[in-house]
Order: structure tokens, then C-alpha cells, then sequence
């Protein structure tokens, strides 16, 4: 007799739990080497407060009430519950806090589409450092993590999340108008992204300069050549990554770093420098992250941020791929 | 088990790019529009069985229109051709679209029975339409932003037979010509969206193949600009 499990769930056996083992340690040695001390949060929290970090997360979510009423959520990732954890226990600590995790997390996702409902994210938080040296730390971290999973030829993409925003408020485009633009941005529908940006009143030429934009990719070059576009908002962004990359070179971790300017993240709480991470070998991204300056003050301190994280299942997809896992 | 073309493997990089190439009647057109680009398709033109074949710098994967979003979210193909009717009904798959071809065009519509009133009877005694479709998800959001009710059946053959023996009040379905429709005596009631033919890329491959995603992009759009 067979007793099913619920679509979007599995087992691990004993050879696969073997190799995610040593992966986990991996990450684990290469965090704790970085300064990062590993924690845990619990897999439900109120409902209230993981959607005070995003609300727009909560689509995703298994909710329940529990047996006073009050209404629980499954986390959906790790960044909000330590943003909440920072927040009641490292409110008075000055100096940076440096955090990391390999967790479970759930999203309701529709089932049949390669996406599971419970996955295991490891990841880092920094809070406390600044952009753009902050920044440069979570990717030299992120690298030496890919590193240690031997994803030698995977690739980091670096942009900027409060370019389109701020271009669009340049272009006097608000409000409805706005989120719809920036919905396709994020989903790269340029057939729809056109269509929108001329309703909105936006003049052919602009049109195509913002459907452009979004298609710049590649090295250092690419700032100059966005640059020649024009404007406040171009300026400042341009100038944001142009930082963010010097820090990288100095560090020497610039190399696997793929500058792009298309890169829109679907969580609400990021704000400056955004990341994904690709592997030639999955047509999934493995993972991503970038600043979040905005969130750690929806939780009542005013604090810098930025993080990634890198989806378990996915890198070791990615590792069987590469002839890389052990 | 040695694959008739090289680099078909999963989707892993090097080789040729991978192109989703949809069967049926976006079939001609789209290796009209590859060929425009310089890509070779002789191979995929003969009446041949095979569904993978060489195109010179790229390979061409052909198969169903509705399968195409699936292969490219995936990475099992770098790239794709599909209609936006496709990409409409399956839009919580990730895949970027990156160009308007222009060909395949035809219309969503709402259809009923001429001369027929069983759609608006239906809407105010029921409070809803019964309405059979290929496109159930298409035509839920086409009656949610209306602001109506409706009570979606979906079927895979021929939608027209629905309304004509009392399975449904009307049908969502493509219009190309309007002959299907009018020879089962169905006419237009409401237009949804026109549709066309458009190119669609990995997520990834957008970024870790851009040279040459760009390039068939640039080469697709001289070739189907008119």
C-alpha cells in the first residue's frame, strides 16, 4: 500500500542526503571563515511579521491559525525572520553582524513545474556595512561559496534595483502605471514593457532607450554605454554599480561578475546593488540576493543590509551537472 | 543511446544554441523567419520524422506550440518561438519575451451562437456564462476583469461542437479568417487580446549566452520588420 506525500515534497535518501550533507558543511566552513556564525529561526512565525518585511510575499505562503487565534505563517525565506531576529537581539550592537544559515523554507507554488514547496536555502546577512564595501563582502563570500561546490563557471549578475524606479519618476511615471512597467521589467516581457511605456505617455525615442537599457549585459563597458543614454537617474546607477565593481576589483573577485542592468528582483525590500547567480549547466538561477537598506527600519532600527541566498537543491542540481559534487 | 544531432544533451552549455521550434501553422512562417535570419532550414522543412535538426550555428527542436514555454523555462532549449496565446494562458512560466515577430496573427475571441441569446440568458438568470475553452485560465481573467461570472469548461478537441449540442453558452478560442466559426454558424461577441507569434528566451541563457541571444534577436527583427 502506498500513503502519498503532498506534490511539492520528497524524500532524500541515503546517497543524495550524503552529497547535500557535505555541501552543507561546505557552506558552512566557508561562512564560519568569513566571520559568519550560523543560526537557526523557527519554520513558523506570526503571519504579522513576515509580512512587515514584504508583504508581497505573502501570496506565497502557508498560513494557519493557532489554538489562540492568532494567525501563523511558514517562513518563505530566511531574510526577513533574521531581520527579525537582528532586531530583538542585536538592536544596541554598532559593529557589523555578520549571520548565516542553511534552512528550509516554503512557498505555495503551483506543483508540475520543476519548483518545489519546501527547499533549502543557505545564505548569509550582513548588517551594518555599508555600500558599496558591504556589497564587495557578500560577493567575495557568495564567490567562495561557489567555490567550495566546485561551480567553477558559474556567474554573478550585478545591478541595480532602484534604476528603473527612479528613471520612470524622471520620466513623470507614478503610481498604477508604474508597477505595471515595472512588472514587466522584472519578468522581461519587452513586447509588454513597450506597450505599457507608450501608454504611459512616453515618447518613442524614450521607449526605446528604456527597452535598451534593460538589454545591457557584460563588463565595465556596458556603465559607459548606458551612460551615453542620459539622465539623473542613469547617472546615479551607473555611478551605484561603477562603486560597487571598483570595491569588487579591489578585492580581486570581479571577474566572474557580469554587470546587467536588466536585473530586476521580485522581493519588495531591496533597494542599490541586486545579484543572481547562473550556472551554464541549469536553465534555473541558482540563487540571488543583494542591499536591502530599507528593511532592518521596518523592524524599528535604522541599519545598512545586504545578503544572498543560494537554493541547495539547485547547486546541487548544478554539481551533478558539472561532474562537480562529491 | 547516441543522439542524432550533437549538443542536445541537457541543457548545458557550449554547442550550438538550442531553438524551440513550434509545429503546426506557426510552423512555416517561423522557418521563413529563420532562414531570413541565416539560419539553416532545409533539414526541418522534409517530411521527415525526426524532432531535432541541424540549423547550421544553432540546433532546431521542433514541437508542440503549448510545449515550447515548458522546454524554454526549463533551459532544455536556450530559446523559442511560440504564440502569445500560449504564452498568455501558461504566464506564470518564466520565460523572456523578447520580440514581437508579427506573423501567426490572429484574435482571441468570445464566441457565441448566431442569432442565439443563450450567453446574455445565462449571465441574468445565472449570474454566469458557461464557456468552453483550450484557454481556461485566459478566459478566467478575461471574465474577472470584466467583472462577470463565469463557469469555464475546459476541452482539447474542437471547441466550436461545444455550443452547438448545450455543453456551453459560447467558446474562447483563436480566430484567424472566422471561417471555423462561421461555418458552425458562431459569430464574434467580444475581443480579448490579438495575438501573434513572439520570441522567448531561457532566463539564463539570456545572461550567460547573450552575444548570441542578441544577435538572433537583432537578425529575427530585420527579418520580420515590414
Amino acid at each position: 500500500m502506498i500513503h502519498p506525500i503532498p506534490p511539492g515534497t520528497r524524500d532524500i535518501l541515503p546517497d543524495e542526503m550524503r552529497e547535500l550533507r557535505r555541501l552543507r558543511a561546505a557552506f558552512i566552513d566557508v561562512f564560519e571563515r568569513f566571520g559568519y556564525g550560523e543560526v537557526g529561526t523557527p519554520a513558523i512565525e506570526y503571519d504579522e511579521v513576515l509580512a512587515r518585511g514584504d508583504g508581497r510575499t505573502a501570496g506565497a505562503a502557508y498560513r494557519f491559525f493557532d489554538e489562540s487565534g492568532d494567525l501563523l505563517a511558514l517562513r518563505s525565506e530566511m531574510t526577513v525572520p533574521i531581520a527579525r531576529l537582528i532586531a530583538n537581539r542585536y538592536a544596541d550592537v554598532d559593529d557589523p553582524v555578520r549571520l548565516c544559515y542553511v534552512a528550509n523554507a516554503f512557498r505555495a507554488v503551483r506543483p508540475q513545474r520543476g519548483q518545489m514547496r519546501e527547499f533549502v536555502q543557505a545564505g548569509i546577512e550582513l548588517v551594518g556595512a555599508a555600500a558599496p564595501a558591504g556589497t564587495a563582502e557578500v560577493v567575495e563570500v557568495l564567490e567562495a561559496a561557489l567555490d567550495a561546490a566546485g561551480l567553477s563557471r558559474a556567474v554573478i549578475g550585478l545591478g541595480d534595483s532602484d534604476l528603473y524606479r527612479q528613471l520612470l519618476a524622471e520620466m513623470g511615471v507614478a503610481d498604477a502605471a508604474r508597477e505595471s512597467i515595472l512588472r514587466r521589467l522584472a519578468t522581461h516581457n519587452l513586447v509588454g514593457l513597450e506597450a505599457e511605456l507608450a501608454a504611459a505617455g512616453i515618447d518613442d525615442g524614450q521607449v526605446s532607450t528604456c527597452v535598451a537599457l534593460s538589454q545591457l549585459r557584460g563588463g565595465r563597458e556596458v556603465l559607459d554605454e548606458a551612460r551615453a543614454v542620459g539622465g539623473d537617474a542613469v547617472e546615479r546607477a551607473t555611478a551605484r554599480i561603477g562603486e560597487t565593481f571598483a570595491a569588487l576589483e579591489e578585492r580581486g573577485v570581479a571577474d566572474r561578475v557580469q554587470i546587467d542592468l536588466g536585473l530586476l528582483r521580485d522581493l519588495g525590500y531591496y533597494s542599490g546593488a541586486i545579484l543572481e547567480v547562473y550556472d551554464p549547466a541549469l536553465g534555473h538561477v541558482l540563487g540571488g540576493g543583494g542591499r536591502y537598506d530599507g528593511l532592518l527600519s521596518r523592524f524599528g532600527i535604522d541599519r545598512p543590509a545586504a545578503g544572498f541566498a543560494l537554493y541547495m537543491e539547485r547547486v546541487h542540481l548544478a554539481q551533478l551537472e558539472e561532474g562537480a559534487a562529491t | 543511446m547516441s543522439l542524432p544531432v550533437a549538443g542536445t544533451g541537457r541543457a548545458k552549455d557550449g554547442g550550438p544554441l538550442k531553438v524551440a521550434v513550434p509545429r503546426g501553422a506557426l510552423l512555416d512562417e517561423t522557418l521563413g523567419a529563420l532562414d531570413a535570419a541565416g539560419i539553416e532550414t532545409t533539414a526541418a522543412r522534409g517530411d521527415s520524422r525526426s524532432l531535432i535538426f541541424d540549423g547550421g550555428k544553432v540546433t532546431l527542436v521542433t514541437m508542440r506550440p503549448s510545449d515550447v514555454p515548458t522546454y524554454v523555462e526549463a533551459g532544455a532549449a536556450d530559446v523559442g518561438i511560440t504564440g502569445k496565446d500560449v504564452l498568455l494562458e501558461q504566464s506564470d512560466r518564466v520565460v523572456y519575451e523578447l520580440l514581437d515577430l508579427g506573423y501567426g496573427r490572429c484574435r482571441m475571441v468570445l464566441a457565441g451562437r448566431r442569432g442565439d441569446e443563450s450567453l446574455g440568458e445565462s449571465e441574468r438568470r445565472l449570474g454566469m456564462m458557461r464557456i468552453a475553452t483550450k484557454y481556461p485560465r485566459v478566459t478566467e481573467r478575461h471574465f474577472e476583469s470584466t467583472g462577470r461570472g463565469v463557469e469555464v469548461i475546459e476541452v482539447k478537441g474542437s471547441v466550436e461542437l461545444a455550443p452547438l449540442i448545450g455543453l456551453a453558452d459560447g467558446i474562447v478560442d483563436l480566430v484567424a479568417t472566422g471561417r471555423t466559426l462561421d461555418e458552425n454558424e458562431l459569430e464574434v461577441r467580444e475581443e480579448i487580446v490579438e495575438c501573434t507569434a513572439r520570441f522567448v528566451a531561457n532566463r539564463v541563457a539570456h545572461k550567460l549566452r547573450s552575444a548570441e541571444v542578441d544577435e538572433l534577436t537583432e537578425k529575427l527583427r530585420g527579418a520580420t520588420a515590414r
